[in-house]
């Protein structure tokens, strides 16, 4: 019975509020109480929308400057166990709202299917998906002048924990160009192709062939198993989501990473919302403070509105600005006035900035609405009769 | 390598098209035109299979913290 009574409200109040009351009216409630409840919550529910005309975009940048203030200015702090640095507080939200495209701690958080998030074989996982280049897998480079080539001893331990064999790794050393590889036992001998065996080239070769990528995810710079809330999970440095959700044993729906644009190329503009909302809500948690939510989804919508992601920048949403006076009052402000003048653009002073630059009244709360009068026909006519 | 469904990703919300009555009924309530809608890309990768062209409309229902559930809209536009 309450239930039909509840559906009629649906248009009228947010589902949140309605599974609230839900909850917490007593089944024995009579129809006429709830009515009376529901009622109430409406009247409330209006009185607490913002009114037509308020500056909320103003609001929003006060209401997440002033706790900014406050944040620490310190690029790095290290998180748990192993040396993996993380950004945080002011350089972190200045990241995620600029739409840095390349960050300076790209993470993802790894979640995986049974029986690794039990932590079972989880470090031999771990292992599997960090990216390995020569480098990481080889236990000596040693420049032999006599033959002109380069001798790269492997490690066979190495080789072993990540399920390597040589012949693998000369066919990976191979895609490289202009390059001859042999293999005799483990040591891999790397000659440069041509005639000429200046020995300079050699030593540049050497230096070549460290960055040779064998294995794993490319990206992914290192790998932390760490327990969370009872499941084991990755942590990594680095990031590659479009791959990361295509191994076997990832468990794809809860993998997520960091870095905003590849989230939005790879999940949608949606997505990216929603990990703008979560990152910046990540930072101002652990930096103790408090943001009311709705200020940062502001931003986060307006971030997305063109159906890209766009940072608060001058080449993000500042440049989609209609009035030239405004974009010109933010950044470049010569270079907004040149280029106006030369393609002679209107600026319809719509718009707030423009206003104030001017002097006149603008057009936010008070400032919004017009004066709106009902011509009385019959009245006018009746005069002039 | 197995094929995975980004639709079924937990940062992404459900997509849906509207159909021609709804999108008037929609652009009605808020007397708008569909130009002032916010945008969404028609190669994005959440709707790229619902086979979506520039003018039609993207039902979004958003799960939020402060609202529950609620409904968005997006105007598909040709990258």
């Amino acid at each position: 019975m309450h239930n039909e009574i509840f559906k009629e409200y649906e248009s009228k109040l947010p589902m949140g509020i309605i599974n609230d009351l839900k909850q917490r009216v007593p089944s024995n409630f009579s129809q006429a109480k709830l009515k009376k409840v529901l009622e109430l919550a409406c009247e409330e529910y209006e009185l607490m929308k913002v009114d037509a005309g308020e500056a909320v975009g103003l609001l929003s940048a006060e209401s997440i400057g002033e706790p900014g203030t406050q944040m620490t200015l310190n690029t790095f702090h290290f998180a748990g166990v192993a040396e993996m640095n993380v950004t945080t507080g002011l350089p972190r939200i200045i990241e995620i709202l600029d739409c840095t495209k390349s960050l300076a701690t790209p993470m993802m958080e790894i979640h995986l299917e049974s029986p690794y998030n039990k932590g079972k074989e989880i470090k031999e996982f771990a292992e599997s998906i960090k990216e390995n280049r020569l480098k990481h897998i080889a236990s000596e480079f040693t420049v032999n002048v006599a033959k002109a080539a380069v001798d790269v001893t492997l490690s066979q331990e190495k080789l072993t924990a990540l399920k390597l064999t040589v012949p693998s790794v000369v066919k990976a050393i191979e895609s490289m160009r202009g390059i001859v590889v042999k293999a005799d036992g483990n040591i891999v001998t790397i000659k440069p192709k041509g005639k000429e065996e200046a020995i300079n080239e050699v030593f540049k070769l050497k230096d070549k062939v460290k960055e040779i990528y064998i294995s794993g995810v490319k990206g992914i710079t290192q790998v932390l198993p760490i327990k969370k809330e009872e499941e084991f999970i990755i942590v990594t440095a680095g990031s590659n989501m479009k791959e990361v959700l295509q191994i076997e044993g990832v468990d794809a729906e809860k993998t997520i990473t960091n870095d905003i644009i590849e989230i939005a190329q790879v999940l949608g503009v949606e997505a990216a919302r929603q990990s703008v909302i979560n990152e910046v809500k990540k930072v101002i948690d652990a930096q103790g403070l408090n943001v009311d939510l709705r200020h940062i989804m502001l931003v986060a919508d307006t971030m997305t509105v063109t159906g890209n992601i766009k940072g608060l920048t001058r080449y993000g949403i500042v440049s989609e600005k209609a009035s030239v006076l405004a974009r010109a009052s933010f950044e470049t402000p010569l270079k907004h006035i040149i280029e106006a003048s030369i393609s002679g653009e209107t600026d319809y002073l719509n718009s707030v900035v423009e206003n104030v630059m001017l002097n006149q009244p603008v057009p936010v709360g008070t400032g919004l609405p017009g004066l709106v009068t009902k011509n009385n026909k019959k009245e006018e006519k009746a005069k002039y009769l | 390598m197995k094929k995975f469904d980004i639709t079924k990703h937990s940062l992404v919300p459900k997509h849906a098209k509207l159909s021609d009555k709804e999108k008037k009924q929609l652009l009605e309530k808020y007397n708008i035109t569909l130009n002032e809608l916010p945008k969404i890309l028609a190669n994005d990768p959440a709707i790229k299979d619902l086979g979506l062209k520039n003018g039609d409309v993207v039902k979004i229902e958003r799960i939020s913290k402060t609202a529950g559930e609620y409904e968005y809209y997006r105007g598909v536009v040709n990258a």
